[in-house]
């Protein structure tokens, strides 16, 4: 089996595994990293969103033969002590449910105010179209982005 | 149920307390019955054995609380709110409370199960005079201490004091008051006085799941656990014929190719030991590997026939023999009052809808997963179920064993709706384990979950009414459902008690298809149909739609009947509420607004629903929802499921398509099959009823009044009447303006 260098959350990791194998899948069962979450592999559902290269990515079609070379980042390294802007909102509006979704929603949230600190509400709930909540936990969300966008602005 | 504060235990015995041996008080209870006369608690908390308490609360020597909560935790907020009603008599400050989910065991103990919107409900009162005996008794034990009566002491926030100012922290006095007899007659709050209650409180998992620790099923490892997958039939009515593995067995990561249905079948052939069992008697080919991944490659690389056991059922079908069922004559008959035929038969006009629903599969983000660990000794299960003690009950049949032998840890579930009181994946990960005998995680992927499910069954209502010199004088309302009926519990809800001649009948068909509860069983889709028959009723009658509720609801006050469920009065606080926070018929020309009101699952909820037209499409761009659900224990949590569930409502009534061709599902993820999303979400104003009433659930009464609420808003903005659900279906408009 193919060994790949990963560089996760400023961490390096050599791990084996199949070319095709989705960075998903690394990142669960061999690096133990599960707070990416599987939804539904065919990149529709962005439970299983992280950074790459500070852009929100689906790790359900990232291939780790793809991802040497890329700076990832995960939940868990979001922030050092879960006080990222973002995980700070969340926290405040009491976002999650059952909370499976929560780390692809803030994942994409974080991505987005990077590169857009003020938006829109229009551009909000654009951004965070691409991500399913089943709780429709989606109120909570748009305000938790709106807060965290104060925080960042 | 009202409360009252002076408060007698009758089953006080349902508690024990005792010391424990490094320090501190353990107090043991049961919320639903009482403890055995003979158990003793643990002195150790290694020793907690759930065998004859299904909870436990430990106050430290620091005066820190720890509360093992009892309740499957599925998103709808238990594992944060009934520790805050614990909490609120026990009169500590929040901040020093910490909560642990509850391992299963069943010994003494029933009903640890989510589902039905009851965990609040019935757990209400024991909750409170747990944590009311608690601080009596590390009052008695200050008094003590100090020489004084305990009835000049009280306690606020962990402090004890007494007359002369002095002051006890609860972890000063634990010890002394955990050796004190429990006492016999305790003082509840006055709800005026709860300062936890009624007061927001973060989900108390909220650090782990904004910073991804482990939490659920999914995230579970064990040393030397390996990963499976399992091969399931296509199509409903098949079996397993023969496979061939020899490519998957080929693949790197796949360690092995088995079958398992065996034992599943031999317990079937003994008779199902409970409802929560749903399986088919199919082989089943399932691959073993490493990781995720592994398995699900290698199930790509399996080959298999598959035989045709029963007939493959299409949707087509179902619809034809559904509509030939509320067209014809065998019903059962399910309430009856005054005489319909007559009333019909004397009408001036009788009119007649047809409303028809789907299959739903439920769609829990984290698909269906378990650990299961058998071996000799015992069976270690850890996983998300809404029914662990049922599943324990399977899992000890299945394998011959005592269920003593098997011990099942919860994880937090990522979403429920009714999926997770069905047990088959706990089953299937235990067979794959005692096959294999290794610690094993069972697996599903979306495809898997969507395709295999157990769906909500597609259904008809067929409803008339008869109207006679301007009155309406008779309802009629006949259900085809498959496979058991929606209806079967509920025909003493709204409007049984308001119309003189009221029938409802229900008829089944039968179908292989697997069915079962969803968020909001049984009235998920009929509060559909109902709601939206009665705005083209009012329509018909020529009376406001408001009115003729208020009038109907007025009737059931005047007839008073012992079997209703709901209160008319608090339907009309909550119709009353909604109209004036929605601006009920004081909106913009452009926005048009639909009503619905509705009781189920114990709560009575009203909600108003603004929809406009862009691009000829209806947006729905607000709900106004009142709710009276007693006292409201956790107002965020309370919001959120509020919320959460007019959302899901509306996300299921407008886009939800699922239906069957030749036994296969017509949809098979998130790209077939679309679940509602930000973008097309409306904003949600929840208005909660004050109240001093005992609480009543949240986690489904929300969701089925909705549906009817946007249906009465699109006809007003398009003059169409919607009676087939998904709507967007009947909306004729460019899939691309869907997006």
């Amino acid at each position: 089996m193919p060994a790949f260098n990963l560089k996760i959350n400023n961490k390096t990791y050599s791990v084996e595994a199949d070319a095709d194998t989705p960075l998903l899948w690394v990142l669960r069962d061999i690096i133990g990293l599960v707070g990416t979450k599987f939804g539904c592999g065919i990149g529709q559902c962005g439970a299983c969103t992280i950074h790459v290269d500070g852009n929100a990515m689906r790790s359900c079609l990232l291939q780790v033969s793809l991802a040497e070379g890329m700076n990832i980042t995960t939940i868990e390294g979001l922030s050092k002590h879960g006080d990222h802007p973002v995980q700070q909102a969340w926290k405040e509006v009491d976002v999650p449910q059952c909370g499976y979704c929560q780390a692809g929603q803030i994942m994409t949230a974080s991505a987005f105010l990077k590169y857009n600190p003020s938006p829109s509400d229009e551009e909000i709930r654009n951004a965070m179209h691409g991500n399913i909540c089943r709780c429709a936990a989606y109120n909570s969300i748009e305000e938790a982005v709106k807060v965290a966008s104060k925080k960042l602005s | 149920m009202a409360l009252s504060n002076k408060n007698s235990f009758s089953r006080r015995d349902f508690l024990k307390t005792s010391a424990l041996a490094g320090g501190g008080m353990i107090i043991g209870f049961n919320i639903f019955n009482a403890c055995k006369s003979d158990v003793r608690l643990p002195v150790d908390l290694s020793q907690l054995n759930y065998k004859d308490f299904n909870a436990y609360i430990k106050i430290s020597t620091e005066g820190k609380v720890t509360i093992y909560s009892v309740n499957p935790e599925i998103g709808q907020g238990v594992k944060t709110s009934m520790p805050m009603i614990i909490a609120e008599e026990l009169d500590v400050a929040w901040e020093d409370v910490y909560v642990v989910q509850a391992p299963l065991d069943t010994e003494n103990y029933s009903n640890q199960t989510a589902g039905g919107s009851q965990s609040i409900r019935r757990s209400w009162q024991p909750l409170r005079e747990t944590g009311a005996t608690a601080k009596q008794m590390l009052v008695n034990a200050a008094a003590a201490t100090w020489g004084v009566d305990a009835n000049t002491c009280s306690a606020k926030k962990g402090v004890i004091s007494n007359a002369n100012g002095d002051t006890l922290g609860y972890g000063d006095v634990v010890d002394a008051a955990a050796v004190l007899d429990v006492p016999k007659d305790v003082t509840l709050k006055d709800p005026k006085e709860f300062t936890i209650i009624g007061k927001g409180k973060s989900n108390v998992d909220i650090d782990k799941i904004i910073t991804g620790k482990p939490l659920f099923g999914l995230d579970y490892k064990e040393e030397g656990m390996v990963y499976a997958s399992v091969l399931r039939p296509p199509a409903f009515g098949q079996l397993l014929e023969s496979y061939d593995a020899s490519k998957a067995k080929a693949l790197p990561g796949v360690m092995d190719v088995i079958t398992i249905g065996e034992k599943a079948r031999a317990m079937l052939s003994n008779g199902k030991p409970n409802w929560s069992v749903k399986l088919s008697t199919t082989d089943k080919v399932v691959v073993i590997g490493k990781t995720t991944w592994d398995v699900i490659k290698g199930k790509k690389a399996l080959s298999a026939t598959w035989k045709t056991e029963t007939s493959l059922e299409s949707s087509d079908d179902h619809d034809k023999k559904l509509l030939n069922l509320v067209n014809g004559k065998k019903f059962r008959t399910r309430r009856k009052d005054g005489d319909v035929k007559k009333a019909f038969a004397d009408a001036d006009k009788v009119i007649e809808r047809v409303y028809t629903s789907t299959f739903l599969p439920h769609n829990t983000m984290e698909p269906m997963n378990f650990f299961a660990n058998v071996t000799s000794d015992k069976v270690h299960l850890v996983g998300p179920t809404q029914t662990p003690e049922a599943a324990e009950e399977g899992v000890a049949a299945m394998l011959g064993r005592s269920k003593d032998d098997i011990h099942v840890d919860l994880t937090r579930m990522g979403g429920g709706f009714g999926r997770r009181l069905y047990n088959d994946y706990v089953m299937e990960a235990v067979e794959i384990s005692d096959a294999i005998k290794k610690p094993v995680k069972m697996i599903s992927t979306r495809e898997d979950d969507m395709t295999t499910g157990v769906y909500r069954p597609a259904a008809k209502y067929k409803i008339a009414a008869s109207i006679k010199d301007g009155k309406l004088t008779g309802y009629h309302l006949k259900e085809a459902c498959i496979n058991g009926n929606m209806y079967g519990l509920i025909p003493n809800f709204f409007p049984a008690g308001a119309i003189e001649n009221y029938q409802v009948d229900s008829a089944r068909l039968r179908s292989n298809i697997t069915v079962g509860a969803w968020r909001a069983p049984y009235t998920n889709f009929l509060a559909t149909a109902e709601q939206s028959f009665f705005d083209e009723l009012a329509e018909e009658l020529g009376i406001d739609r408001v009115k003729l509720h208020m009038d109907l609801l007025e009737n059931v006050k005047k007839n008073p009947d012992p079997n209703i469920e709901y209160s008319p009065d608090r339907l009309q606080g909550v119709l009353k509420t909604v109209i004036k926070k929605s601006n009920w018929g004081n909106t913009p020309e452009d926005v048009y607004q639909g009503l619905s009101v509705y009781y189920c699952h114990n709560t009575h909820v009203a909600e108003v629903a603004d929809v406009v037209m862009e691009n000829g499409v209806p947006i729905v761009k607000k709900v106004t929802c009142a709710i009276d659900c007693g006292i409201v224990v956790n107002p965020l949590g309370a919001m959120n499921q509020a919320r959460g569930g007019v959302l899901d409502g509306i996300g299921h009534a407008m886009y939800a398509d699922f239906g069957f061709k030749d036994g296969r599902p017509l949809a098979n993820n998130f790209n077939g099959y679309q679940l509602i999303r930000m973008a097309q979400t409306p904003k949600v104003e929840v208005h909660f009823i004050e109240s001093d009433i005992a609480p009543t659930g949240l986690g489904e009464p929300t969701l089925p009044p909705v549906g009817a609420a946007v249906a009465n808003a699109i006809y007003k903005a398009t003059g169409r009447r919607l009676t087939k659900l998904p709507y967007m279906n009947n909306m004729d408009v460019d899939e691309k303006i869907l997006g």
